[in-house]
């Protein structure tokens, strides 16, 4: 046996599974880091007031953001009532009818494309086709980019689940004589129900955060508005407008929003975890 | 066709009764409409995807009409003599996301070692969560945190630690000269590696779990080391996935704003420096979009847009192709 051969086989390990551990823990420390920078700024700009008033004038003292937690709920709520249908029903066209397809694996690669797209580009795209025809801001605009961004998350994860239906259940389904339609409504997608609002959930949480988009769709609104035809105010872009602004109680309140903003992401993530491992 | 076949096997021979073959018409036409609708809904995204090259195409015209292709090379972008090129927003956008990826990769591929050789397995399950979460914690937050507090220790420690140690070096040294005040082009990559890193650790450590057991215990039964185990087994075995997740990451950084727009500095130049204020793609739109009147300033913010969705569509196909053809080869192997 060549025992400096065995040394360095044993030192490079050693330096390798070190070197491993180091970045788990520069990974785990950045992740602590962000997170307690964000949860002391974040409690310390929450208040009553936080959550009643609405956004302040330039130079004033005070204030909240009551207008653009509002206008983010409406477009976020909207947003999920417009792309789930538009998602499941995808979803199911994909998982049932997608095999010999052509256009089923087209459409199969373009969503994994636009789950990364950048979505800065989805927001210029609304703003082409829509906010510049009419003339105006609106939080409709902000809810149809929203909408795209939703959409292929939504798909994705229905066909996915859908896909985890045994083929059992179709085949018992389909020997009854019942129509396919009915078979994938009462049937499969029933039995992937969890599977299904799990990836709702997802779609919820990534766009609540997301705030390259509105910026030229709904933009801003100082005051309170819940006209979605008007320009409307929202939590990211209140974030980046405020986070970037000399006053300091406007950044305090920046730091407030992005620790709801945060909260209410890894919420829904735990929450869409829970309700896929609980039911399946 | 499905339906169709399945009613004449069995009407053939079996004589239905009016109200059965009424039903049966009925069945079938609402079948047709069920797979119609849910086609459509599927063709939608093939929709969207052509609109928005179609519609950045026609908005981005006059800029390409007056540039031509040579609008990707120009180093200008005066908006008060309203002369545009795009190089200084790509310039910054490339260098941003490769820097990060230099970062990322290294960092990500330690992770996913320790998820999958190292850890306990009580650790895992809470470890990998962790990491997927913070996955999930919005861009805007890195920015944020880029801006009040990343950007101020590295302006004051950091920064004139690399110039007194890597600007000393020749060559490479000049990346890391200048003002030291915290935000540039290396703040704007190393903001983004903290944010690409789960994406891509998330990738990496499914990859390396698919690799058979079998694999893993003949390397370690004729006496491999964890680490060679790791380099000359799960890696090549996994490398198309790797890459993929890598690619995954790549598309991620291009096409981030808001991590971004905090800390790049948004000027329109470029300089040798790392250190200097600089601007990417996303972070010119995400400052300049809201101001620009219609005109020429406006059709060059469309045309970086249009670039911008180019080079990550180019990059995200590669990476789904990579990882479609690793799926492919595992079938093929087991």
């Amino acid at each position: 046996m060549n025992k400096n051969i065995y040394r360095s086989r044993k030192i490079s390990n050693t330096v390798g599974l070190t070197l491993s551990m180091g970045a788990m823990l520069l990974g785990m420390t950045a992740l602590i880091w962000i997170l307690f920078i964000l949860f002391s700024k974040g409690f310390a700009a929450l208040s009553l007031d936080f959550f009643l008033n609405s956004t302040p004038a330039p130079g004033s003292v005070g204030g909240g953001l009551s207008n653009a937690i509002v206008g983010s709920l409406m477009m976020v709520g909207l947003c999920t009532f417009v792309s789930t249908p538009i998602g499941v029903l995808a979803g199911i066209f994909l998982a049932e009818y997608g095999d010999r397809s052509k256009i089923a694996s087209i459409t199969r690669f373009v969503t994994d494309i636009m789950l990364s797209a950048p979505s800065i580009v989805i927001g210029l795209f609304v703003y082409a086709i829509y906010v510049a025809q009419v003339k105006h801001f609106s939080g409709f605009a902000g809810t149809l980019a929203l909408s795209l961004i939703a959409v292929p998350v939504v798909l994705k994860t229905t066909e996915n689940m859908l896909r985890l239906v045994p083929s059992t259940l179709r085949e018992a389904a389909y020997a009854l004589g019942t129509p396919k339609w009915k078979v994938s409504f009462s049937i499969i997608l029933r039995s992937a129900k969890s599977g299904v609002i799990t990836g709702i959930l997802l779609a919820i949480a990534r766009v609540s955060g997301e705030t390259a988009p509105l910026l030229f769709t709904a933009l801003n609104n100082q005051f309170f508005s819940a006209d979605m035809n008007k320009p409307m105010s929202n939590l990211p872009v209140v974030i980046y407008q405020f986070a970037l602004s000399p006053y300091e109680n406007w950044v305090n309140l920046a730091w407030g929003g992005a620790l709801i903003i945060t909260l209410t992401v890894l919420g829904l993530n735990v929450l869409a975890r829970v309700f896929f491992r609980e039911k399946s | 066709m499905e339906n169709m076949m399945s009613e004449t096997d069995v009407s053939k021979g079996i004589k239905l009764s009016p109200e059965m073959s009424k039903i049966i018409r009925k069945q079938r036409l609402q079948d047709f409409i069920f797979h119609k609708v849910t086609l459509t809904f599927a063709s939608l995204v093939l929709v969207v995807l052509a609109g928005i090259i179609i519609s950045l195409i026609i908005t981005s015209w006059p800029t390409f009409a007056k540039y031509g292709p040579g609008f990707f090379f120009r180093n200008e972008w005066d908006v008060v003599n309203s002369e545009f090129g795009g190089l200084d927003s790509i310039y910054g956008t490339l260098v941003t996301a490769f820097i990060a990826l230099l970062i990322a990769v290294p960092v990500s591929f330690g992770i996913s070692v320790f998820l999958t050789e190292m850890c306990p397995s009580w650790l895992k399950r809470p470890l990998g969560t962790a990491v997927e979460l913070l996955a999930a914690v919005p861009s805007i937050i890195y920015g944020m945190f880029g801006l009040f507090v990343f950007a101020p220790v590295f302006g004051e420690y950091v920064q004139p630690f690399l110039t007194s140690t890597l600007g000393q070096l020749p060559v490479i040294g000049i990346l890391f000269k200048g003002a030291p005040n915290g935000i540039g082009l290396l703040t704007a990559a190393l903001i983004l590696a903290f944010m690409i890193i789960p994406f891509i650790t998330s990738v990496m450590r499914d990859v390396f779990e698919i690799v058979p057991p079998v694999l893993k215990e003949a390397a370690y039964g004729i006496g491999c080391t964890t680490w060679e185990v790791v380099t000359r087994v799960v890696l090549p075995y996994t490398r198309t996935g790797v890459v993929g997740g890598i690619m995954l990451g790549l598309g991620r950084a291009l096409g981030e704003t808001m991590a971004v727009t905090f800390v790049i500095g948004n000027a329109h130049r470029i300089s040798p420096s790392l250190f200097s204020p600089g601007s990417s793609i996303a972070s010119t739109l995400a400052n300049e979009f809201g101001e620009a009147e219609p005109g020429l300033h406006y059709s060059s913010l469309f045309a970086l847009g249009l670039t911008l969705f180019i080079i990550t569509l180019f990059v995200l196909a590669l990476a789904k192709w990579m990882l479609i053809n690793m799926e492919k080869n595992q079938g093929s192997k087991n």
